[in-house]
């Protein structure tokens, strides 16, 4: 053992080195821009600007909440579904989870767009049959149903991978003791998959709260969340400094949601990932 | 009843989740340029991909970049999955985690705007006009793929029995050699998961890529993105199909794989 210990010392520096400049030191950068103008003197005026943004991280937060229970509402019966299948079934739904995910987002929103937009699909369809086209674009319900439709796999997966996991003996026992079905539910299988359902939702919530993809394409250009907000500062504005403090305060947001989610979470401290 | 209700509710989730994609193949077949009026079956917008010396050099970028930054975060990981694991609970070890995970717990557009905000930085400091480069996306690749390498390497690494390397040595290998003998071995599966999820990530980010890439190197992502800032024609469409084929032959040949493995080792028993 105490023969390695300088060998495997010398084995983590690269990694410790690399975390160092690419992980720790461009948050501390994100800080420099979001506290100092262009010119890189001192300002709390990138600060004070957060004000004006005061709604957009609002709708963020409250399109990404929503979008976060419905997809919980979606997946938690899949999922229990999907674990009480034969082996065999379960690997090929599993499969058919996974084979959506593995397609770029870009690419899945965009087809969205094409089937809900004002010349859409459906819009097409229903003009066949005689039916004024409905507005289905350019709406919150469409950026939030974007996002259920990109993040659904990530809620099905955790929560999925506990209740396999689930022993059926202990249900069977449940059963023996007299429990119906809801009690079961309630007092067997809900406790246990906690730990997939904070995973879950953290996998859900943290990329929709920060997207800029999907409010661009079904949000019509007519809803700005954070994420629009920040990549229009960054790539067409040129604002570091403005980018750099709604950044800082995007990531605060998601530290404090993370340490609320792993206080719900109680004694399991070991979360899935 | 109850079986009826959940089959009906399983086949809703799956029609959900398939349609776009199932619009997307329908679509490029298409013989217009539409994307949502359908007027006659057409292999034109595969010729014309295929024609495309731009698809091919993005497909050709985003698998270079895929490899090469999952190879060097398998290296550089695998390394510091040893480290991690021989050091001993404490504020050091908890530490060196809490960092790992950074990556993994920021949203994508936060870990892309730090990098990039990063290499402008020391951009100016040197002078440079451009400091976006192949050289910064490769990095900002490496950066976010590491987390996944060492936490697919570490657990492996803690399952390994000490006491063999320890015979290893006693039996008069060199620490070295009972390292890549005895306890490589034994993590290989965990090395090779962790490559896989790196070179997997790799080949869909856009997010990173997207603060991260100089003007010269585009991969598949970012030109599907450059795409649908216009209006799209059927040829992105019959891209994505051929990405959507390839992912289901190779989802379909691993479940087989994994299928059979299965089979054998219930036979074993």
């Amino acid at each position: 053992m105490h023969r390695k210990s300088l060998a495997s010392r010398i084995a983590g520096a690269p990694y410790y080195l690399w975390a160092v400049i690419f992980i720790v030191v461009p948050l501390a950068v994100v800080v420099y821009y979001a506290f100092t103008d262009s010119g890189g003197s001192l300002t709390l005026s990138n600060i004070v600007e957060l004000k004006n943004y005061g709604y957009t991280f609002l709708i963020s937060i409250e399109y990404s909440v929503i979008a976060t229970v419905i997809t919980l509402v979606l997946a938690y019966p899949f999922a229990y579904i999907m674990s009480r299948r034969r082996a065999s079934a379960q690997r090929i739904m599993m499969m058919l989870v996974m084979l959506p995910m593995w397609m770029n987002l870009l690419i899945r929103t965009y087809s969205w767009m094409n089937i809900l937009e004002k010349n859409g699909i459906i819009n097409n369809l229903l003009a066949a049959v005689g039916i004024e086209p409905l507005k289905l674009i350019g709406t919150p319900g469409a950026v939030i149903f974007g996002m259920v439709y990109n993040y659904l796999p990530y809620m099905i997966l955790p929560i999925y991978t506990v209740m396999s996991k689930i022993d059926t003996s202990l249900l069977e026992s449940a059963e023996d003791l007299g429990s119906n079905s809801m009690s079961k539910l309630r007092r067997v299988i809900l406790p246990l998959s906690i730990p997939g359902v904070v995973s879950g939702i953290t996998m859900v919530f943290v990329p929709s709260v920060s997207t800029f993809y999907i409010s661009q394409k079904l949000g019509g250009g007519k809803v700005m969340l954070v994420g629009d907000v920040i990549e229009r500062q960054i790539q067409s504005s040129y604002n570091y400094n403005l980018g750099a403090s709604l950044s800082l305060v995007l990531m605060a947001l998601i530290l404090v949601s993370m340490a609320i989610m792993n206080r719900f979470a109680g004694e399991n401290d070991e979360i899935i990932v | 009843m109850k079986k009826t209700l959940s089959g009906i509710f399983t086949a809703v989730i799956y029609i959900f989740l398939f349609a776009p994609l199932l619009v997307m193949v329908f679509f490029s077949f298409n013989e217009s340029k539409s994307t949502s009026v359908f007027s006659g079956f057409s292999l034109r917008w595969y010729r014309e991909l295929f024609a495309s010396s731009d698809t091919v050099t993005a497909l050709k970028n985003t698998l270079i970049l895929a490899l090469l930054s999952a190879f060097i975060a398998t290296l550089i990981g695998t390394a510091a999955a040893v480290a991690i694991s021989k050091m001993k609970r404490g504020a050091a070890r908890s530490a060196v985690m809490t960092v790992t995970n950074i990556p993994m717990m920021n949203p994508d557009i936060v870990t892309g705007v730090s990098m990039m905000l990063l290499f402008v930085f020391v951009g100016r400091l040197i002078g440079s006009a451009t400091s976006l480069s192949f050289a910064t996306l490769l990095i900002a690749h490496i950066t976010f793929n590491l987390p996944y390498v060492i936490l697919n390497v570490l657990p492996k690494l803690r399952q390994t029995d000490r006491h063999l390397s320890e015979a290893a040595m006693d039996l008069g290998s060199t620490p070295l050699r009972a390292f890549f003998n005895v306890v490589l071995p034994q993590a290989y599966s965990g090395i090779l998961s962790g490559f896989l999820m790196a070179f997997t990530l790799s080949l869909d980010d856009f997010v990173i890529s997207y603060y991260t890439n100089g003007a010269t190197f585009q991969t598949l992502p970012l030109k599907i993105f450059a795409m649908t800032k216009k209006t799209v024609k059927p040829d992105m469409y019959a891209l994505s199909s051929v990405i959507f084929v390839t992912v289901l032959v190779l989802l379909v040949v691993s479940n087989l794989i994994g299928n059979n493995q299965e089979k054998k080792a219930v036979r074993k028993n």
